[in-house]
């Protein structure tokens, strides 16, 4: 078997607590499905049969999705406040090849076979998937004002061929510096950095990765611990070489193994098994042969068109809402109509074309819907206008409302006459008759207790 | 028309026209309809039957009939259908008595044991025109289609407008893989092989004897992971197992004739495996005859090249190499350790760019080298005292195919009476025979010849074009007079000698 697939859907949204406070992240709807459809249906589109699931003990109960694939759910406890690599250390019994790992919120359609390539043309230790990112241009419900930036910016470093990763560095980890080694330049004297790229967090890392995980504990998330270090290592010098000049008391200081990822790498690669034979260089620019010796090596695919969204903001949830039902009929079977067969809608012509309704709604009279997604089991009287709502399932929606611009979660009532814009209501919130809000965010007060 | 047949004594079967004779003696009119369906570049021919109409029974079992000859002719001589048919079945009835008694004859338990004994006379073979140089013809094309559907191995689409000259050749694109056709964890291909069928697709693993080694790396690999399903032999399931993987292997990148006798050489050897072996050793047996094959035919061939071009190599002499052979490189590089001093000129070409693999190699031994491209070799041959070559494979006609470029070295190099030493091991020998490099080679991808950066802007938009094309070949192949020594693992021994060769290779197995 080449991969064994991991999808991570133990995170907790911590970003856009208003949703996630009632609904666990990999759940929240996106176009009526459940987040954690979207990679799932990646991986059954490209021909994976197996997929291991890492997940709470919630979301297990609630997962319901009916795909020909076998999934493996494993479930860590929901109090172990457990990274990434943490997980993949959890399950490393379970890996005997080579993983992809995905991450429960990535909407995306790239063509995985650009990254998968790279990943086995070149023996790489890492191959990754990123793409430009671009500010959500619509307005977030709660938010007062432009938003300004608050994530630090990632400063990546790619070759010539804009595949090879050669650097990566977050903003919150330097001083003031960008730090360069020397090594580095030395071996690749051109290199792009660019910020304004988004890690749609896809890796395909090689089984040895894994091994070298399950030994060193110290490391508890692969985005910012894991993959740092390997694109660190992929310019220092095995640490064998060292030690011989190291002092000795550190020898005898460590007397544990040396959790070094070059004393796992294993290299059968055909690149390397007969180098002189072959007249390929990874560079032409010096007398080194390909790849400078190096073991470790690390590629990115950087999409230049397409899809590619982690949904982990509020503002990245309604962008990504906006733009699935374009994405849908290619995803899908095209045969699942954007208004469910079970959906009983009175006006057909007032709902638009790009709107999702979702089975068993009922739609009364002269009420449209426009550029809207709307769950099932909801109850929509009549001459209520939606326009650009996000309105998820079993939700009551009351004669003559107005609802612009919403986010409106599982189990609400807007009671008759509501005047709702760019409006966030949490679930089973319940709004009086005639109420009228613009740009707020009405949660329980039991959610307003999570920070 | 039809393609150069490739055989060394082409039968005279010409063009079957009007009236035209064919070796059976038969004349064939087309029909009054005109449906004379000879369209088909694929003309086989038949064995030289003896006698005109006589229908005297070929040692061999009856051979396969043309294809296009349409069944609604009407033959001279008043021959109807009828009769003609009646003819046919007595003859399938003699062949039929024929294989009785030969069946009656032989023993059961020597039929298992003995291996499949190849016909020994090479004119009752029919010759196919190989798939990879007809492909402007749909019927051809249509057959390999089906093929590879039946293998699960997805048809990789050609790319680009070609020149007319080789329109009946393969082009390929480096950003179109195969695997944007296939799942992604491969189940239908072993992943290693998906592996190297990238890096040849992607020109990460070049040169004959690299891409041999790979491949008989990746082959051991699967031999190791194989395991006989029930009911099955290992000799036969193997085999059959292997034939998708050289499909796709192909579709990636055209395999090279190291490659074509290394993979004759697996399949004789797991045909040949006695049945009473059990799966580990028969297992143990193959991985070994690999490991025998890569050390006797490429190891150790290197290494007596290398002794031998030593003798050719004088002190002071002023060597030419071309592009990059790894084994004119290793012979250079032995020849300076046992402390002869010489220096090198490298020439290299676009769009490859090898000779720089070369030139690091070299460099970095200490050799004196100097780097020029191929248009400057007049320049430089006047004070070049003798040219070492590579060779992708050796014709049985003596031709040398090697990287584009070298049939013009060679050329030059005799202009100026330059002695031209090829380095070649026997087992990049082929059968083939070619006079021009047009019939059978490899077309790369075109965007390779767009410069890159600013020097690229007037190629960028070739398609759409639709006067200019690119035409990037990658072998040519140079005629045996202008060689003048070929160094072999047997010995040193002239162009027109590798007949001798092969005839030997061939009683050998």
């Amino acid at each position: 078997m080449e991969f064994q697939a991991v999808v991570m859907a133990a995170g907790g949204g911590s970003r856009m607590m208003d949703l996630t406070s009632s609904i666990p992240k990999p759940l929240l709807p996106v176009g009526n499905k459940p987040l954690i459809w979207y990679p799932l249906n990646l991986l059954e589109r490209i021909g994976f049969e197996e997929v291991i699931v890492v997940t709470t003990k919630e979301v297990q109960k609630l997962l319901n999705l009916d795909t020909k694939m076998k999934l493996d759910i494993v479930c860590i406890p929901d109090d172990a406040d457990m990274g990434t690599a943490d997980s993949i250390r959890h399950i490393h019994q379970k890996i005997k090849t080579d993983v992809l790992v995905l991450s429960c919120d990535l909407i995306t359609d790239v063509a995985l076979h650009e990254v998968v390539d790279l990943f086995r043309a070149h023996d790489a230790t890492l191959s990754m998937l990123m793409k430009k990112a671009h500010e959500p241009t619509e307005m977030v419900p709660g938010q007062k004002g432009k938003k300004k930036p608050v994530e630090q910016r990632d400063f990546i470093g790619v070759d010539d061929t804009g595949k090879r990763l050669l650097f990566m560095a977050n903003e919150a980890d330097l001083d003031e510096e960008l730090v360069i080694k020397r090594s580095l330049l030395q071996k690749h004297p051109r290199m792009h950095i660019r910020t304004g790229l988004a890690d749609a967090h896809l890796y395909c890392l090689k089984k040895y990765v894994v091994d070298f995980l399950a030994e060193n504990r110290s490391l508890t998330s692969i985005r910012s611990e894991l993959i740092p270090y390997l694109v660190r290592k992929q310019f220092s010098s095995p640490a064998s070489l060292r030690q011989r000049q190291d002092n000795k008391e550190q020898d005898q200081k460590k007397d544990q193994k040396s959790l070094d990822i070059f004393s796992y790498v294993k290299g059968d690669s055909l690149l390397e098994f007969a180098p002189d034979k072959s007249c390929w260089n990874s560079h032409s620019a010096d007398l080194n042969e390909a790849f400078h010796g190096g073991k470790v090596r690390c590629y990115v695919h950087i999409m230049k068109e397409g899809l590619c969204y982690r949904v982990n903001t509020l503002g990245l949830y309604i962008e990504a809402n906006r733009q699935v039902p374009k994405l849908l009929p290619a995803l899908v079977c095209p045969e699942e109509p954007l208004v469910h067969v079970f959906a009983q809608v009175t006006d057909r012509g007032l709902v638009g074309s790009d709107s999702i309704i979702g089975s068993s709604t009922q739609v009364g009279e002269k009420t449209s819907i426009k550029h809207s997604i709307i769950g099932s089991m909801c109850t929509i009287k009549d001459r209520v206008k939606i326009t650009n709502c996000i309105i998820m399932n079993s939700v009551t929606i009351e004669e003559g409302c107005s609802l612009q611009s919403c986010l409106i979660c599982h189990n609400a009532v807007i009671e008759k006459g509501a005047d709702l814009r760019d409006c966030l209501i949490g679930s089973s919130q319940r709004l009086e008759p005639k109420s009228k809000h613009v740009n707020e965010v009405i949660v329980g007060s039991e959610q307003l207790m999570e920070i | 028309q039809g393609p150069l047949l490739q055989q060394p004594n082409p039968p005279a079967c010409s063009e079957l026209g009007t009236g035209a004779q064919l070796p059976c003696g038969e004349v064939r009119r087309p029909s009054p309809s005109g449906a004379l369906a000879i369209g088909s570049a694929t003309v086989t021919c038949r064995a030289p039957l003896v006698g005109g109409l006589g229908r005297a029974v070929p040692p061999m079992p009856a051979p396969v009939p043309s294809e296009g000859l349409a069944g609604s002719e009407k033959l001279a001589g008043g021959k109807s259908k009828a009769e003609l048919r009646a003819e046919r079945r007595a003859k399938q009835e003699a062949d039929r008595a024929l294989k009785q008694t030969k069946k009656v004859e032989s023993t059961p338990a020597a039929a298992l044991a003995k291996p499949r004994l190849q016909p020994s006379e090479p004119q009752s073979m029919v010759k196919r025109v190989p798939e990879h140089v007809q492909v402007d013809d749909p019927a051809a094309q249509k057959r390999l289609a089906k093929k590879l559907e039946r293998q699960q191995v997805p048809l990789r689409p050609d790319y680009g407008a070609k020149v007319n000259l080789f329109s009946h050749l393969h082009q390929y694109s480096r950003k179109m893989p195969l695997t944007q056709q296939m799942s992604i964890p491969s189940t239908a291909i072993h992943p290693a092989v998906v592996r190297l069928g990238l890096q040849y697709s992607q020109g990460l693993l070049n040169g004959s004897n690299a891409r041999c080694l790979a491949l008989l790396q990746v082959f051991r690999q699967v031999i190791r992971d194989y395991s006989t399903p029930p009911n099955e032999e290992l000799s036969r399931d193997l085999v059959a197992r292997l034939k998708p993987y050289i499909s796709f292997l192909n579709q990636c990148r055209p395999l090279s004739a190291s490659m074509g006798n290394a993979i004759k050489y697996l399949k004789k050897e797991i045909s040949g495996l006695s049945s009473t072996l059990r799966e580990e050793e028969a297992k143990g047996k193959l991985q070994g005859s690999i490991d025998g094959y890569v050390r006797e035919k490429i190891q150790l061939a290197a290494e007596a090249i290398s002794k031998y071009a030593f003798e050719k190599i004088s002190d002071g002499d002023v060597i030419l190499v071309y592009g990059c052979s790894s084994l004119v490189s290793r012979t250079l590089c032995d020849a300076h350790a046992n402390g002869r001093a010489f220096r090198v000129i490298v020439v290299d070409s676009r769009p490859r760019l090898e000779g720089r693999d070369t030139l690091r190699r070299l460099v970095r031994k200490g050799i004196r080298c100097t780097y020029v491209m191929i248009t400057a070799i007049s320049y430089m041959l006047p004070e070049v005292s003798k040219v070492l070559l590579g060779a992708h494979a050796l014709l049985a006609n003596g031709s040398v195919m090697s990287r584009v470029g070298t049939s013009q070295i060679a050329l030059v190099s005799k202009a100026y009476n330059v002695p031209v030493l090829v380095c070649c091991e026997t087992y990049k020998f082929c059968e083939r025979v070619q006079t021009d490099s047009f019939v059978s080679n490899e077309l790369d991808d075109p965007d390779d010849l767009i410069l890159p950066g600013k020097g690229g802007a007037h190629l960028r938009g070739w398609k759409e074009n639709s006067s200019l094309r690119l035409l990037n070949l990658v072998y040519d192949v140079t005629p045996p007079e202008l060689v003048d020594l070929v160094i072999t693992d047997l010995g040193m021994i002239p162009c027109t000698s590798v007949p001798v060769v092969l005839r030997v290779k061939n009683v050998e197995q």
